[in-house]
Order: C-alpha cells, then sequence, then structure tokens
C-alpha cells in the first residue's frame, strides 16, 4: 500500500518536474491579449461569432480579422472589455437578440398523423413524413434545441414546444442551425409581435392541421399602421411576415389575427401562457413602462 | 536480429494494430481527411508509442513488479502516456504550429488512444525484453502510420469519387475501413 502511493506520487511527480521544465523550453511567444480576450469571453464555445469556439474568435481578434461585437453570447459587457484589451473604442451598443420560436402548434393544438415512438430526435422524426404533426411546416416538439443549447436557455414547456429563458439566451443561433423545421429565429429582444406560425399551406388545409395556423387572411396586413406585416409568398405557399425594422409592437394586428397565429410575448419570460393572458387585456395599449416586470 | 524483423512485420502486416486488432479507431477515422495531417499524425503517434513502449517497459520492471504493485498498471502506464503526449504537444507547437492546428483535438487525444496503451501492455504480455519492447512500440507506431497513410489516401481520392448521396462522408469511410481490415488479413498466414 505505501509503496503504491510513494511510486505513483514519485512517478507523477518526476513527469511533472520534466514537463515543467519541457514547458519553459518549448514556451511558444504569444501575444498576451489574446489570453486575456480568453478570459473576459464566455467560454461556452456556442460558435455564434463564426469563428471556430472561443479560441479561434480570440485569435482572429488579435489577428484583426474579427469584429469585436461577434460575440452574441457575451454581449456589451465582453464587447468593452475586449474594447479595453485592444485599447480601441467599444462601438455602439447592440441590442440582444434572443430565438423565438415561429410555431405556436403545441401538443393539443395540432392533429397528430401518426404515433412516433422512434428517436427523440427532430432530425430523426422529420425523415418521416416530414412531421408526426397534422402541420409538416411546425415544429416537431422533441426537444433537439434544448439538447443542443450550449446556454441552457431551452426547455420544453407543457405543451411540448420549447420555451426560451430570455435571460440566458445569447442569441448565438445554435438552435436555429439545428432545427430541421427551421421553426426558430434569432430576433432583436425588444420586438414583442411574431407571427407564430410557419405554414405555408393555404388557409382552410393550415387550419384543419392546426389550431393558431396562419390562414392568409390578410386581416393583420389591412390593419397595420405601420404597413410592417403583410401576407407574402414563400416556397409553394404564402404566409404572414412582419418587417421587423417598420414593426413598433403595437399589437394591433394580434387582436386583429382571427386564428391566435400572431402573438405578442413580453419579455418577461418566455412562457406563453403569461402572453395569453396578457393578449386579453388589449396588448396595443402595452406602453412598454416595464412596470409588470 | 531476425527476431527484430519478424516483430516488425508481425506489427505492420499480419497484426496491424488498427486494421487487425482494431486499436486507435478514433484518430484512424478523425485525422485521416487530408495525407499531410495523416503523415504528422503517424509520426507523432510512432514518437509517442516508442517511448511510452520503453519507459512502462523500465516502470514496469523496476516500480510495479519490484513493489508487487502490479494491480496499478493501468493508471501507471496512463500517467506515463499522458506525460509524454502533453510533452509532444509542447514540442509540435513549438516547431509545427501548421501541423498542431491540422492534428487539432486529436494531439490531446492520443494520451486515450486505445492503441498506445494497448501495446505498452501487449510487451508485457508478451514478456518482451528492452530491445524487443522497443522495437514492438516502434513498429506499432509504423503500422498505425501506414494504416493512416493508406488510409487517408483513398479518402482523399474517395472526395472525388461519384458516391451516393446518403454514403458521402462517414458511411463511405467506415466502409472502406472495413474492407481495408479485410483485405489485411489476407496477411494472416504470412508468418
Amino acid at each position: 500500500m505505501i509503496y503504491a502511493v510513494i511510486s505513483l506520487a514519485a512517478l507523477g511527480a518526476i513527469f511533472g518536474i520534466v514537463l515543467g521544465f519541457a514547458d519553459k523550453k518549448f514556451k511558444v511567444e504569444v501575444d498576451p491579449r489574446i489570453d486575456a480576450i480568453l478570459n473576459v469571453l464566455p467560454g461556452a464555445n456556442c460558435g455564434g461569432c463564426g469563428f471556430p469556439g472561443c479560441s479561434g474568435y480570440a485569435d482572429a481578434i488579435v489577428a484583426g480579422t474579427a469584429p469585436l461585437n461577434a460575440c452574441t453570447a457575451g454581449k456589451d459587457e465582453v464587447r468593452e472589455k475586449i474594447a479595453e484589451i485592444m485599447g480601441v473604442d467599444a462601438g455602439e451598443a447592440q441590442e440582444p437578440q434572443v430565438a423565438q420560436l415561429m410555431c405556436n402548434g403545441g401538443k393539443d393544438r395540432t392533429a397528430l398523423l401518426y404515433n412516433y415512438e422512434g428517436l427523440e430526435d427532430c432530425h430523426v422524426a422529420a425523415t418521416m413524413f416530414k412531421s408526426p404533426k397534422a402541420c409538416s411546416f411546425g415544429c416537431i416538439g422533441l426537444g433537439t434545441c434544448t439538447k443542443v443549447c450550449p446556454f441552457g436557455a431551452i426547455k420544453l414547456g407543457a405543451d411540448q414546444l420549447p420555451e426560451v429563458d430570455f435571460n440566458l439566451c445569447t442569441g448565438c443561433g445554435i438552435c436555429v442551425e439545428n432545427c430541421p423545421q427551421h421553426v426558430l429565429k434569432v430576433l432583436p429582444v425588444s420586438k414583442l409581435v411574431h407571427v407564430r406560425c410557419s405554414n405555408l399551406d393555404k388557409g382552410k388545409e393550415a387550419k384543419t392541421a392546426c389550431d393558431v395556423a396562419c390562414i392568409k387572411c390578410k386581416l393583420c396586413e389591412k390593419n397595420c399602421p405601420q404597413g410592417a406585416i403583410a401576407v407574402v409568398t414563400e416556397g409553394n405557399g404564402s404566409i404572414a411576415r412582419i418587417d421587423y425594422a417598420k414593426c413598433t409592437s403595437c399589437g394591433i394586428c394580434v387582436t386583429k389575427c382571427p386564428t391566435n397565429a400572431l402573438e405578442i410575448i413580453l419579455p418577461i419570460n418566455a412562457n406563453r401562457n403569461v402572453a395569453q393572458n396578457t393578449k386579453s387585456q388589449k396588448p396595443h395599449e402595452c406602453s412598454q413602462c416595464g412596470l409588470c416586470q | 536480429m531476425q527476431e527484430m524483423i519478424l516483430i516488425i512485420i508481425a506489427a505492420v502486416f499480419v497484426n496491424n494494430i488498427v486494421l487487425t486488432q482494431f486499436l486507435g479507431c478514433c484518430p484512424f477515422l478523425g485525422v485521416s481527411k487530408k495525407l499531410s495531417s495523416a503523415i504528422g499524425m503517424g509520426a507523432a503517434v510512432t514518437f509517442v508509442l516508442t517511448l511510452a513502449s520503453v519507459i512502462t517497459y523500465l516502470v514496469q520492471i523496476f516500480i510495479l513488479e519490484q513493489y508487487e504493485i502490479v494491480y496499478l498498471q493501468t493508471i501507471a502506464f496512463i500517467l506515463v502516456i499522458a506525460a509524454l503526449v502533453q510533452f509532444v504537444e509542447m514540442v509540435i507547437k513549438k516547431y509545427s504550429p501548421d501541423l498542431y492546428k491540422a492534428l487539432g483535438v486529436y494531439l490531446p487525444l492520443i494520451t486515450t488512444n486505445c492503441a498506445v496503451l494497448g501495446v505498452a501492455i501487449i510487451n508485457i504480455q508478451k514478456s518482451y525484453g528492452f530491445l524487443q519492447t522497443m522495437v514492438n512500440g516502434f513498429a506499432n507506431g509504423l503500422s498505425f502510420t501506414v494504416a493512416l497513410i493508406l488510409f487517408a489516401g483513398i479518402r482523399e481520392r474517395l472526395e472525388d469519387a461519384d458516391v451516393p448521396k446518403s454514403m458521402q462522408g462517414m458511411p463511405i469511410a467506415l466502409v472502406t475501413a472495413a474492407l481495408m481490415s479485410i483485405a489485411f488479413l489476407g496477411f494472416t498466414g504470412l508468418l
């Protein structure tokens, strides 16, 4: 017993010393700023910046090939710190972005085509008749996005739709890339009104498949004071889309939408039930005072 | 001398570490996309294997067997291998940053490459002497390199081949590896 402890400890110590000397001898001179930047980066290696992990981004910043604001996960705090390290101006503050689900077809709202009993993965389910749900455009609800999110910001809600925690979401876009149905979008957090439907089918078909589908009635288009929402042709069909540059989140379209496909979401959390409660209280009168938070 | 040549031929062809004994499959599939990085990886593994064989042999004889703590073999060997890999990583980072980038995560992963630990244990099991251990370690490194280079060569050509869409990438690589393994079984009767 005592020999085991001593001999292993001795082996470890010898290797440690040798490696210590080797480290001195083979030291590679790197820009100290790379290490400094690496320390302030979130370290989630989410790839939201477009570089291979945080170290790749740190290298690129020091090499001068990357902008300072590419780290969506770190938000403004990190951008300012990096600017400090690099000794340059931090630039304009950017609005935080979060992932939004463009589907509201939870398990009680859309019919099932068949009982899916395969692997708990949306990509696998998407290979079988496009989706286990009657609507082949919507969220499959097996939670692939919850697994790929490096920040643990997405959880499956009671209706088996992903709910994004806006406090944790950094807008890195990993979930967007990994969603086989392309129903997630990264959008500025201040945008409150979204078309929570991705169904391109004609009104009747869409409505048969899902209670809260966009039926292309154009009521939102007619009633929008900003001209920000319109039913546009897309792929083999059409759907209401919001021009987020024009949208003021007034919420008039939400009250007009006959199928609840449009929804207003307050940035309190991602719970759609909360949002539905607020909907009955005339959301277009919300002055975004923030008191409700 | 003849014995050493036999060890080398046995290791490279008859008992090829990857294609016959199925050890070290991870870097075999991971670093075989480009011939140049395959050669670099082969060289790094050969270096680690040779040194690891020698040092684990010494550790086995002068520490583990001396103090009758052979049950610590696995952890002691892993300690040796991990230290060696760290050393190799430093050297490569210093002298060939490009290779360091090309090998990426597979370089520190040599630590957990079962080929290295496997060869170290096989040396002990076959009760090789010091010189035989060294030659066997080197020969197995060579056999890993040969398998890796052959495979990388084939995969580079596969890039231009007309592969069905569902078989592109890893599936066709795995089929290729299986065929190579079958081909290498043909050497079985050599010795």
